[in-house]
């Protein structure tokens, strides 16, 4: 009988020392009933895909409020997809600028991105939604 | 499948994160996963590290993967943190303390949920262990959740055990306690700058001395562990455990009474799942259950019913109907 959890990787990449936010999104994705890890703060850019790779993780988020997110997350979307790992969904959050996030996800770096004002409902629903039609197809 | 075996056994941390995935989800697959590794492991030595919540396990660990990497050894660590009962979802923290390790090519590290089980370990934690042995992991260190006084499954996986208090952890009474007391290979006092050390040191050292054996006494380690402090003493410690395990035969007889009862299980496992497999054709279980809620039927007799009537095997061994 096959059990499968969704495994989510929850990282701070880069100089950002503001976890608030990355901890109360880990609880609601664990209230959810997903398996978190949690690697803690000023994480490479090789850690993150490192850790994604021997966790086997589903989903990776990237809490990032330094404003490096345009160098870290095409950054970190490389290393994964160098590690085999294409098929796992990338998800930024922070203080994003509108006409970041839409490079983001033009340039498909980003599969989703969350800002200030989104809900925890929203986060999960999105990943919900997204392996419902993983599975699906 | 078979070609990810053969990845694992190639060395691919690709193949060996997969598949603990699907033993850990009950894959299909599993059994045959597992009959296709088995074959590779029995190699690799489990050092278990067990104590109270915030007593500093994963820090010890990390300490712990310096002095073994100077050795050159290759590791595999299991980080074990608790399922929720209600949500079904965890926090796996453990790795918080170990990323300074994430980049070290032999080094892997891999965190898990207890999904339902409560003896400390994770459900699969088992056969986690028997992938990064086939990988070729020479050590594999297992961190246990937080426990309490009882959770003592680590005993019956690990190959030596370490325990890890901090100092002023209750009265002298706490050390003859039965469960976590007894299982001990090491006993580390973690946090020893911390006030009440020594007195916890004596007294575990009274506990200790209250049993006259000639079979290995465990030493009391005082470690700071934020510091590195004791980390050496620990280290050496745990291989002297090794060398005596092997010397006097002890490993030898472990290793035989954890396949005894893996196989024991195993066999109930299949038992356990064609029967239930037979009833579930035969019989409707929810208007049974219905009955016995109603207080028409009572759940003893009714089993004895079900079990009578499933035939599990014919007179001559061969399978009835």
């Amino acid at each position: 009988m096959s059990s499968k959890k969704i495994r989510v990787l929850v990282a701070k990449p880069g100089l950002d020392g503001h976890d608030r936010g990355v901890k109360v999104v880990a609880r609601g994705l664990r209230d959810a009933g997903m398996e978190v890890i949690y690697t803690g703060l000023h994480q490479t850019a090789q850690q993150v895909a490192e850790t994604a790779l021997q966790e086997d993780v589903d989903v990776v988020g990237l809490s990032i409020l330094s404003g490096a997110h345009m160098t870290l997350v095409p950054r970190i979307k490389e290393l994964l997809s160098k590690s085999g790992m294409d098929d796992v969904l990338l998800l930024v959050g922070g203080i994003i600028p509108e006409g970041d996030r839409e490079e983001l996800l033009a340039r498909g770096h980003a599969d989703q991105v969350f800002t200030p004002g989104d809900t925890l409902e929203k986060i999960t629903d999105y990943i919900f939604q997204s392996f419902k039609e993983s599975r699906d197809s | 499948m078979q070609q990810l075996v053969e990845d694992l056994l190639n060395g691919s941390k690709r193949a060996a994160a997969r598949l603990i995935s699907l033993v850990e989800n009950d894959d299909l697959q599993k059994i045959e996963l597992l009959k296709e590794i088995f074959p590779h492991t029995g190699r690799a030595y489990v050092v278990g590290v067990t104590g109270a919540p915030g007593s500093g396990k994963s820090s010890l660990v990390d300490c712990l993967l310096q002095q073994m990497r100077a050795d050159d050894l290759k590791i595999g660590v299991i980080g074990v943190d608790p399922t929720s009962p209600f949500s079904g979802g965890a926090i796996l923290g453990d790795r918080i303390r170990m990323q300074e390790h994430a980049l070290d090519q032999d080094v892997f590290i891999r965190s898990m949920g207890t999904r339902g089980s409560l003896g400390g370990l994770a459900r699969a934690t088992r056969e986690a262990i028997q992938v990064l042995d086939a990988f070729g992991k020479d050590i594999i260190l297992i961190e246990t959740v937080g426990v309490g006084q009882s959770e003592v499954d680590i005993v019956r996986t690990a190959d030596s055990t370490m325990v890890v208090l901090t100092p002023a952890g209750g009265d002298s009474v706490q050390t003859i306690k039965a469960g976590i007391m007894e299982i001990a290979d090491i006993f580390v006092i973690n946090k020893a700058d911390l006030p009440g050390s020594e007195k916890t040191i004596t007294e575990i050292n009274m506990m200790l001395d209250m049993k006259k054996s000639d079979k290995w006494r465990p030493p009391v380690l005082p470690t700071i562990s934020v510091r590195s402090e004791g980390i050496a003493e620990v280290w050496g410690a745990l291989k002297e455990h090794r060398s005596y395990m092997e010397k006097s035969g002890y490993l030898m007889e472990i290793r035989r009474q954890r396949v005894s009862r893996e196989l024991t299980e195993q066999v109930e496992y299949l038992v356990k799942s064609r029967i239930w497999e037979r009833v579930k054709e035969r019989f409707k279980l929810d208007s049974l259950v219905e009955k016995i809620v109603l207080r028409q039927k009572d759940p003893y007799s009714t089993a004895n019913e079900l079990l009578e009537q499933i035939k599990f095997y014919g007179e001559n061994g061969k399978e009835g109907d």
